[in-house]
């Protein structure tokens, strides 16, 4: 029995992948050490004093350096076994915080034991991430059929439903990075590029709604001549279709020659009255083209195309009516169609100031004097990027963000070296998880996402942040460390 | 397990997505913190608050050490846009002892102002009482973004010498865009060596660095001071003016207008510089100076307008002197030459009065009687001299350089703003007259006598005396002896020499000397003293005329040459004698209670009957005035006494 076991932990020393933990601890230092930094005051104590940020966060740092350490002690199987009933367990968890949970800034999200809070939502990444691993993983299983998409959507809706009912949208957003998940085990790459369509559609709608062209928002005649394109280019190379694709082509050009002709001589020419009937009668030609081509390909681009006329017109309705006026304020913030540095906007400008006034080299170690005199808010959790920004610089930056990249490779490298299904779709629901959180995060405080209040894995302070990306990172790495065992499946 | 190759090659898009993210965001990261630096001065201004640290303006002595103008701390209130909060106005109003409204157009009118930022500190309300400041001290905790900030206030120890001394204002627009050094608020000189003196007496102003907090809060200093800047205090003045005998000279004027310039022949100093009527400097300081330079301006008798410097007068007879010494070095006369009066000089028609003196008469007692005679027949041989100098322009272009050369016609360079160059015509401008070669001696004779259209400051006339003094030479006339720390600035110093030979002055001397002792000034002859002088009295076309006196004493080793001007009081000996004389015994002999009686019974004669000409309350000289006839207009009627 002995004997076994020390075999197994030199096993386990092995084949355990010392790059992807060397990154882990950097960043958790580095991220302790930056939380001091953030939250240093002219007068105060120690980086390790207890009653401080920069203290907790070594606490909780060096408690996590040992569930990360008892994770991969734990047996592959154990996660496997019981995937099912842990994510069964987390949505119970999560459904009754929406009911006992304090209000904190308006959000339900913590649950309080005494001194200790924790955040369910950080935990049931996890529990998701295992449950939709052990689903593809599942014998028989493949992303085929609407009732197996249906199943794997599900899993991942409903944790998103349940943090929005806590009231902590972003961390519900950070579900829909799952997506990647389900386009690399074989869901159509279409609804990647359709998705990346519609937030560019979104932002170039509102982006341009103050200006007017031809009589209607300039960001919907732009949005409309970008369907066109889009029409002609997925004839082209999707549909591989010369004849329909060069036919559409030059039935738009011609449009294109009489609007601008007409305009000319002074007529004025509204543009819903130009675009729509233009692209409505091309798609009517589709409709019959469709019979002597690619019936499926063409089909789709049909519906793609129209699909996207339906979305325009209700992107600003949705805008709207369905996001509350904060968020609609930050989005507007982000696009840079209002300024509002006394609100919305003060967090993201300050936080560039802090960023720009860093240079190359930066100010130094606590040199940074817009994170010192708390002109940035949240300085130590969710915009803590700024501290680095300010005190290290564009070298430092740059760094932090090359780390971010490294992990996110690896584990991709990981997970294609795994054999087993479990493996591979856990380790790109980690993957998906932090790419999300980087973009998001890293992204509003260099003002160029919206403000979304999500942390900087490893580096924001939170006791619940760290040790749920803990848990997700080790239970990765002993999945991994066994894959030789499983390697034949 | 089956694999799929193909759906593997998936993780290059999910790679890819990673790897662009990442690139966009360095090129972000390129612009904010490598390309744009504004971030970087964004930072310090939320950070670090400038504090600035006013130097204390230097002080100002008389040449007795006397201590003339001196600091007392005033205090602002400003405040900080920005940082203002809410606070409680009522508090605010009662604390400051104003009214709601007051407040409100208080700050309407800083924010209207050209130089209003949010984020600068602006003046809110400034000179505020010890008291005020008390108070408010006490509560400025309660009105975050307000501060009070020490400022310096003049103080006069003397309530003369402000024609001298000048004052300070508040800066505006222009000085600021002018002048880097000035902030809104800041105060600068703006007459008299106030103003000329500004970068000296201003000092060099200082500054602290703190640290301030997203909430407004002061953390600390920043670098623990350490790059603070102290602020070097202005450069303390010393002054050639003698304050007792500018406050003498202040109260033999009262009651007329014009003024007394007293020079240190040796060295230029200006001793006394007296222009009537003038105000207390400590008007133009203070919450009242508004209203106080407001009324000052408004006054018809003009006190701001320091008539030492900046008024041009006919110099009249005092400009007799100059003549003898231009014939003299010209040869047109030697001090035998004589020439006739026929109770005037009498000439193709022409002629330009005198009174009973024997006749002809050479130079000395001409200058003795102040005859106009010889000098109008001096000052014709030389302009018709054409065997000389070819034509009476060329003459006259070799007259006029002469009187420059003793400082007419252009500024002697006083170290004060807005002095006067007086008026010396050329050849061109008596072309322009009267066409080219068409005027000869006769048609300018005016000018030998000081009248027509020569024009002198005080100050000249006071100059001319001093080169007379000292015998062909001036020291550029400065009222700042030294400053503390510097020294003399060079162009106080500089000696000019006339172009006349010395013995000529010699000969001069003689004449004034004789015009004290038995001639028209001998209310000047003060037993011991050896006072030499010339009176003068000037037409003018405003009414009565000026009383003129220029002299200096003691003859062989003058001590003080003086000019005393006083406006439409008649004949020289009436006012401008009997000043010069108090003047220069107050200076050579000191103080003494006679000397003050004297004083104040000259006080008490007032001349201001401005500017009505026709009508004059100083009676007892009009009888003697004469009359004379002129036959041209730009001829003007001869004078003497």
């Amino acid at each position: 029995m002995e004997v076994r076991n020390e075999d197994e932990n030199t096993n386990l020393l092995r084949s355990v992948d010392w790059f992807t933990i060397i990154l882990y601890l950097i960043m958790v230092v580095a991220g302790a050490v930056s939380i001091y930094a953030a939250t240093y005051d002219y007068d105060k104590a120690s980086m390790f004093d207890l009653s401080e940020y920069s203290g907790k966060q070594f606490l909780w740092a060096g408690l996590s350096f040992l569930i990360g350490f008892s994770l991969l002690l734990i047996d592959r199987r154990i996660y496997e076994a019981y995937a099912y009933p842990l994510y069964g367990f987390m949505i119970l968890l999560l459904i009754v915080t929406i009911f006992i949970a304090p209000d904190i800034k308006g959000s339900r999200s913590w649950l309080v034991f005494g001194p200790v809070s924790l955040q369910p939502a950080e935990f049931a990444k996890t529990a998701t991430a295992l449950a939709l691993a052990k689903l593809f993983s599942t014998y028989g299983f493949s992303l085929n059929g609407w009732r197996n998409y249906a199943i794997a959507i599900a899993i991942i809706l409903l944790p998103i439903l349940c943090i929005i009912l806590e009231k902590e949208t972003g961390s519900a957003l950070v579900y829909t990075s799952l997506i990647f998940v389900l386009y690399r085990e074989g869901m159509s790459g279409f609804v990647l590029f359709a998705a990346l369509m519609a937030v560019v559609y979104f932002v170039v709608v509102l982006k341009f709604a103050a200006i007017t062209f031809m009589g209607i928002p300039l960001g919907m005649a732009i949005a409309f001549i970008m369907v066109m394109v889009l029409i002609v280019a997925m004839l082209l190379i999707y549909c591989r279709s010369w004849i329909l694709g060069r036919n559409v082509l030059l039935g738009y050009i011609a449009a294109g020659l009489l609007a601008g002709g007409l305009t000319l001589a002074g007529v004025h020419v509204n543009g819903y009255a130009f675009f729509l009937p233009v692209i409505i009668l091309s798609l009517l030609y589709l409709l019959w083209g469709m019979l002597h081509d690619d019936l499926k390909k063409v089909l789709i681009t049909i519906c793609f195309a129209a699909a996207s006329l339906v979305f325009l017109f209700t992107v600003s309705l949705a805008f709207n009516h369905v996001l509350e006026p904060h968020q609609q304020t930050r989005i507007k913030v982000t696009l840079g169609i209002e300024e509002d540095l006394r609100g919305a906007g003060y967090n993201v400008n300050q936080s560039k100031i802090a960023i720009g006034s860093g240079g190359i080299t930066g100010k130094g170690f606590l040199g940074g004097t817009q994170t010192k005199l708390k002109y940035v808010p949240e300085q130590h959790t969710d915009f803590i990027f700024c501290t680095i920004g300010e005190e290290q610089g564009f070298v430092g930056s740059v760094a932090v963000l090359l780390l971010f990249l490294a992990l996110i490779l690896r584990i991709i490298t990981l997970a294609e070296r795994n054999h087993s299904t479990f493996a591979r779709v856990y380790a790109y629901c980690v993957a998906s998880i932090l790419i999300f959180h980087l973009c998001i995060n890293i992204g509003m405080v260099i003002g160029l996402c919206p403000v979304i209040g999500i942390p900087l894995p490893f580096f924001s302070y939170g006791g619940s942040s760290l040790w749920g990306f803990t848990f997700l990172l080790f239970i990765l790495l002993r999945i991994d460390a066994d894959r030789g065992n499983y390697g034949t499946w | 397990m089956r694999k799929d190759y193909n759906l593997e090659k998936r993780r290059l898009v999910i790679g890819g997505f990673v790897v662009a993210i990442v690139l966009i965001y360095i090129a972000r990261l390129v612009q904010l913190q490598v390309l744009d630096s504004t971030y970087k001065a964004n930072a310090d201004s939320n950070a670090f608050m400038e504090k600035v640290l006013y130097p204390s303006r230097g002080l100002i002595y008389d040449r007795n050490d006397s201590l003339v103008v001196y600091n007392v701390p005033e205090y602002d209130l400003v405040m900080i846009p920005k940082d203002v909060a809410q606070f409680d106005t009522i508090d605010f109003c009662n604390t400051l002892q104003i009214s709601r409204e007051e407040l409100e157009t208080r700050l309407q009118e800083m924010k209207k102002s050209r130089s209003y930022s949010a984020f600068t500190q602006q003046v809110l309300m400034n000179h505020l009482t010890p008291e005020d400041y008390g108070r408010l001290q006490e509560k400025l905790y309660r009105f975050p973004g307000f501060f009070v900030v020490q400022r310096i206030l003049r103080q006069y120890n003397y309530p003369v010498a402000a024609n001298v001394l000048g004052d300070i204002r508040e800066v505006n627009a222009k000085d600021i865009e002018n002048d880097a050094y000035y902030r809104p608020g800041d105060y600068t000189g703006d007459l008299g060596i106030e103003k000329s003196y500004e970068t000296w007496l201003r000092g060099v102003k200082g500054k602290e660095i703190l640290i301030r907090d997203a909430t407004g809060k002061i953390k600390g200093r920043y670098n623990d001071g350490a790059d603070d800047v102290a602020p070097i205090a202005g450069n303390n003045l010393r002054l050639s003016i003698d304050i007792g005998l500018q406050a003498y000279g202040e109260m033999l004027m009262q009651g007329k207008v014009g003024a007394i310039v007293c020079i240190e022949p040796k060295t230029g100093e200006i001793l006394a510089l007296v222009s009537s009527p003038t105000y207390d400097p400590s008007l133009l300081m203070g919450r009242d100076r508004g209203k106080n330079y407001r009324n000052l301006v408004n006054n018809r008798l003009k006190p701001l307008y320091d008539r030492s410097i900046m008024a041009a007068y006919p110099p009249g007879s005092t400009f007799k002197p100059t003549q003898g010494l231009i014939f003299l070095q010209e040869g047109i006369i030697t001090t035998s030459t004589v020439f006739p009066c026929r109770r005037g000089y009498v000439n193709a028609g022409l002629r330009v009065g005198c009174h009973g003196h024997g006749s002809p008469i050479p130079l000395k007692p001409a200058l003795q009687t102040s005859c106009n005679a010889y000098f109008c027949w001096g000052f014709k041989y030389m302009m018709d001299k054409r065997s000389k100098y070819g034509s009476t322009g060329k003459a006259f272009e070799v007259w006029k350089n002469h009187m420059v050369s003793m400082g007419y016609g252009y500024k002697l360079g006083i170290d004060m703003p807005g002095e006067s160059r007086g008026f010396i015509p050329n050849t061109a401008f008596y072309d322009k007259i009267y066409g080219e070669g068409r005027w000869v001696g006769q048609t300018i004779i005016s000018d030998a006598i000081g009248q027509g259209e020569i024009l002198a400051t005080p100050l000249q006339i006071a100059n001319l005396s001093a080169t007379i003094a000292n015998r062909g030479y001036y020291i550029t006339p400065h009222v700042v002896k030294n400053i503390e720390g510097v020294g003399v600035l060079k162009k106080s110093f500089e000696r000019h020499d006339t172009d006349i030979d010395k013995r000529y002055y010699t000969d001069i001397v003689e004449g004034m000397r004789m015009a004290v002792l038995g001639g028209t000034c001998t209310g000047a002859n003060i037993p011991g003293l050896d006072v030499c002088g010339k009176t003068g009295t000037a037409q003018n076309p405003h009414g009565r005329d000026h009383s003129v006196f220029m002299g200096f004493a003691p003859m062989n080793d003058p001590k003080i040459a003086v000019c005393v001007y006083v406006e439409n009081a008649g004949f020289g000996a009436a006012y401008g004698v009997p000043i010069g004389a108090l003047m220069i015994q107050r200076y050579l002999r000191g103080n003494s209670p006679g000397l003050q009686a004297r004083g104040r019974a000259m006080a008490s004669r007032h001349t201001i009957s401005y500017p009505k000409p026709k009508k004059t309350t100083g009676t007892r000289i009009d009888k003697n005035k004469k009359q004379t006839t002129s036959k041209s207009t730009s001829i003007g009627d001869g004078s003497k006494e």
